[in-house]
């Protein structure tokens, strides 16, 4: 089942050390799956898909042939990771 | 002569107009009627037959031009004298400068005459010549002429006077005649008259106002000929303007939540195969980022990492301890000593002081009677006032040890000599207390100030259950827990430190309750008790916070420690549990105060049922025994049931350690680490680690003198104090030396018997440290050793584990040293087994060599028999 898959590959990166929680998302920004609660889902995932989109939108600008694979977000507290998915999901995760 | 004046007539009704003549002179020809150059003349037709120009057939109209000669007229006038007609113009004609004079037909009498005669040579050539229209032609044509030439910049000339300053005179005004000058006055009489003035319109009457409107008169045109006109380029302009609506202000809000997926939108995108893709190519991504962070920081700043912040170098050098005051009561503290010394938990600047008699057991039991008769306190100084205590409280004997409650703090429970626990409520002198350290002068209390109030005690333990030693520890259990009959931790649902712990020499550990204990049925014997105390207790106003328990307090857990290996018991002078209410204080627990009310709750809290008790997972029930023998016994309060007599026993130690020569005096835990503890002996001091077994992680070299005390510092994990019996104070960091003191210092003559530290506020770290002599110095702690640096708690730990590494290994070592030992020792017995055996023979001995050598022989000839160097024929000849 393809759930399960799933759930086992978000379970395996979740164990690792330092990960606070892991997000996915559809191209719009509506979570799908979360490890964190709801409220702090709903915030993430706002915030994130406009940072996204930006630069996203920038790499493309610059060259055309170019895409977003990997956007880091460093802070003094954490990490946030996000990855993007080809205009399907995208998938972030705390650190 | 025709006149040509007129006089005008403005058109119109001029009924109401005053007329002047107003005269229009128009430019008229001279007074004789015609020009200088016209001569007007009769001519007779006799003279006009002569000359040819008769009227009508010479000329006529349209040819009214004849021109004579001179010389006829000339002759004319000769032959006919006076009556000729030119008799008038003789002399002109004499003058005239050219033969042929002209004569004109005046058919409509211009002149006046039908003929006149042209005077003037140039006039002659003007009239004959085209008119004047026709010199204007010419001048236009002139003037075209010039205009079709390319203009050029006018070189200058001289001004040429063509008339045009006539003109400017002309215009201009000028004086003709001097000026006239009128003197106006009125009558004598009439000036300096009062005046009336009033106001007249203008319109009414008459003689209001002249007027003089203009009007168009048909008669005139005047052609403009030339214009001013004045252009200016200029830019555009606009104006525009826009106004904006005032509208009725309004609030407006928009309110939105977030979107989101419902439950089966989600499964279905999860079950979707385009997830699995997606998220099985991303981790990939995800994992070697998280491994870069993982393998290192890279932002990470090395460089201000490394140092020390807020100047370890700010030069403060000053690393002694800094007397800042010290207390002495004259009238208590004579022959006395301080046993135990306890800071006021929130009251800063307060410090409670036990003071015991210094005398030994002998001289105790000589002198009983007389110390009946001298009670003992417990003393309150505050900082404000050196010299006299604050508070006193009594005790039915001396105070080995004391502490105050940490849920309230007016609640102090005190371990006495004879064994038994005592319980003070100074509630009733709490403001005293703060007042005076405020500074505020009470004129209400001004009787009571020069003498300290005594309080008495509240309670005390039945002695009959109680301890038969005095007892040497005391402590609060904390409020988040509460032990049950079995000693299980459970919650505590009152939040309310109400649970005591003493230990004495006499082997037990005794656990007490504040509340009144569960069972009914002693009521009766309660309330008998009661009544019959009632008249001691209440002259003095002792509070009622503890009646239920004066002298019926029994424990309510009896821990005995009985001896591990052999029989006997130990007998405890220190304890330490791991969740302890003395080596950590926490600030901020004794704020529940402001809730509730003055020692209430104790009588009202009931112990709850067993049923109702949730145990507590967390909490540890070992405790560490310091005994009087030097050991330090770890073991676990839990009672168990024996299931042959059904008495609750207790269980047997789990460890024990015999690292001091002689009695153990302090066993302290660590503020910083909850599993460090700190045992200090006579001689000797030890650092243990909780669940460490193999014995202490650090052990102090043996001193000279014997240490009687040792304390940890409350803001430094790494240091700690050590009294000595010489009155000096070691203090030792872990993080410099650990072989000796970092440093010593002499504070007093005598023993120190206790050392507490206080944290004033953050500048200030106070330590307080009694001696054997009832003088209480307060030490100001200098800046090195209050102030802890960043990972000096990280590096204590490491220090800590690499010392228990240490233990392990050595332990490991002891144990392959002893294998090998048994090896070398097994070796040994066999060799010794071995040599045993008898010798063998010397002729044995020489068979077997020629066995040998024979064998040698024989592989000797092999080898060269192979290498093919042998002959066959020697062989044994060599032999």
């Amino acid at each position: 089942m393809l759930q399960a898959e799933v759930e086992e590959t978000i379970k395996r990166i979740q164990s690792q050390k330092g990960v606070q929680g892991i997000i996915i998302v559809n191209a719009e920004g509506i979570p799908i799956k979360s490890t964190l609660d709801n409220s702090s889902t709903v915030q993430y995932a706002g915030n994130v898909h406009q940072l996204l989109m930006k630069a996203r939108g920038m790499v493309r600008d610059i060259d055309p042939q170019n895409d977003l694979t990997f956007l880091r977000v460093r802070s003094k507290k954490n990490e946030i990771m996000i990855a993007p998915g080809i205009e399907m999901y995208t998938q972030f995760l705390l650190g | 002569m025709k006149s040509n004046w007129r006089i005008l007539q403005p058109p119109g009704n001029h009924s109401n107009c005053i007329f002047s003549n107003i005269y229009l002179i128009t430019v008229t020809p001279s007074p004789t009627g015609h020009p200088d150059y016209i001569f007007p003349l009769v001519l007779t037709s006799a003279t006009q037959e002569l000359f040819g120009c008769q009227a009508d057939e010479d000329v006529t109209g349209e040819n009214p031009y004849k021109l004579l000669k001179k010389e006829d007229i000339i002759k004319d006038m000769k032959t006919r004298a006076s009556v000729s007609d030119f008799s008038p113009v003789k002399q002109l004609v004499l003058d005239y400068p050219e033969d042929e004079l002209l004569l004109v037909f005046d058919r409509d009498f211009t002149y006046g005459q039908s003929f006149y005669l042209v005077l003037t040579v140039e006039a002659k050539e003007n009239i004959l010549k085209p008119s004047v229209e026709g010199d204007e032609e010419q001048m236009e044509h002139e003037e075209k002429e010039e205009e079709m030439i390319v203009p050029k910049t006018p070189e200058s000339h001289p001004w040429i006077s063509l008339g045009s300053e006539q003109e400017i005179k002309e215009e201009s005004v000028t004086e003709s005649r001097p000026r006239l000058r009128y003197k106006i006055s009125p009558l004598q009489r009439r000036c300096g008259a009062p005046v009336c003035f009033s106001d007249r319109s203008a319109q009414d009457g008459k003689e209001g106002f002249v007027e003089c409107p203009s009007y168009q008169d048909k008669s005139f045109s005047i052609r403009e000929m030339e214009k001013h006109t004045a252009i200016q380029a200029s830019s555009d302009t606009k104006n525009s303007s826009t106004q904006t609506l005032w509208k009725h202000p309004k609030n407006i809000w928009t309110q939105y939540e977030p979107r989101e997926f419902s439950l089966e939108e989600k499964e279905h995108h999860l079950r979707s195969k385009n997830l699995k893709n997606f998220i099985t190519s991303v981790l990939i991504r995800f994992e070697i980022s998280l491994q870069q962070n993982y393998i290192t920081d890279v932002f990470c700043d090395d460089w201000t990492a490394l140092c020390e912040d807020e100047g370890a170098l700010t030069g403060k050098t000053e690393t002694q301890l800094k007397e800042y005051q010290s207390f002495m009561d004259l009238h208590f503290s004579k022959e006395k000593t301080i046993s135990h010394v306890h800071w006021h938990p929130t009251i800063s600047g307060v410090i409670a002081v036990a003071m015991t008699e210094r005398l030994s057991l002998e001289e105790r039991i000589d002198n009983s009677t007389k110390l009946l008769l001298n009670p003992s306190y417990i003393l309150f100084w505050n900082f404000t006032d050196p010299i006299n205590p604050q508070l006193q409280l009594e005790c039915p004997d001396d105070v080995l040890c004391f502490q105050f409650c940490p849920s309230d703090p007016n609640i102090i429970a005190g371990g006495c000599m004879n064994g038994q626990i005592v319980l003070w409520d100074i509630s009733a002198h709490v403001e005293r207390l703060q007042d005076t350290r405020s500074g505020g002068k009470n004129i209400s209390n001004k009787l009571d100030k020069n003498e300290t109030p005594v309080v008495r005690y509240c309670a005390v333990s039945g002695i009959e259950n109680g301890h038969k030693a005095p007892i040497t520890d005391i402590q609060w259990l904390p409020e988040t827990f509460e032990l049950s009959k079995l000693g299980i931790p459970v919650e505590n649902a009152s939040r309310v430190s109400v649970q005591l712990v003493t230990c004495a020499p006499d082997c037990c550990v005794l656990f007490w309750d504040l509340r009144p204990p569960r069972v009914v049925s002693h009521s009766l014997t309660e309330v008998k008790q009661k009544s019959e105390e009632k008249p001691l207790e209440n002259p003095h106003g002792v509070p009622n916070t503890f009646k239920h328990l004066n002298l019926t307090w029994k424990p309510f857990i009896r821990v005995s420690l009985p001896k591990l290996g052999s029989s006997g018991e130990y007998s405890p002078l220190k304890f330490s549990l791991r969740d302890n209410t003395v080596d950590c204080p926490s600030g901020d627990k004794p704020l529940q105060n402001a809730e509730r009310e003055e020692g209430c709750g104790f009588a009202q809290l009931r112990v709850p049922s067993a049923k109702q008790q949730k145990p507590m997972e967390n909490i540890s029930t070992k405790l560490y025994v310091g005994t009087e023998d030097g050991e330090l016994v770890y073991t676990d309060w839990k009672m168990e049931k024996d299931n042959d007599s059904g008495r609750l026993l207790s269980t047997k130690p789990i460890h024990r350690f015999l690292v001091h020569d002689t009695l153990v005096n302090t066993v302290t835990r660590s503020p910083f680490f909850k599993d460090i503890i700190l045992t200090v002996g006579s001689f000797s001091f030890a650092i243990w680690k909780e669940g460490v077994t193999n014995g202490p992680i650090l052990m102090s070299a043996f001193s000279r003198t014997m240490r009687t005390v040792g304390h940890w510092s409350l803001s430094r994990p790494a240091v700690f104090f050590i009294g000595k019996e010489d009155g000096s104070i070691e203090i030792w960091d872990l993080l410099q030396n650990t072989h000796e003191p970092s440093q010593s210092q002499n504070i007093s003559s005598a023993a120190i018997t206790c050392i507490r530290t206080s944290c004033i506020s953050s500048k200030q770290h106070l330590l307080a440290v009694s001696d054997r002599l009832g003088t209480l110095h307060i030490l100001q702690i200098p800046w090195t050793l209050r102030r802890s640096s960043n990972s000096e708690r990280q590096i204590v730990r490491k220090y800590f584990e690499k010392e228990e590494e240490r233990l392990e290994y050595f332990e490991k070592r002891q144990i392959k040293h002893e294998k090998k030992k048994k090896e070398m020792e097994a070796e040994e017995q066999r060799k010794k087994t071995e040599l045993v055996m008898p010798l063998k023979q010397e002729e044995e001995l020489e068979a077997e060599a020629l066995k040998e050598y024979e064998q040698f022989l024989a592989l000797e000839k092999d080898i060269l028999k192979n290498m093919g160097l042998l002959n066959e024929t020697e062989d044994s000849s060599d032999m």
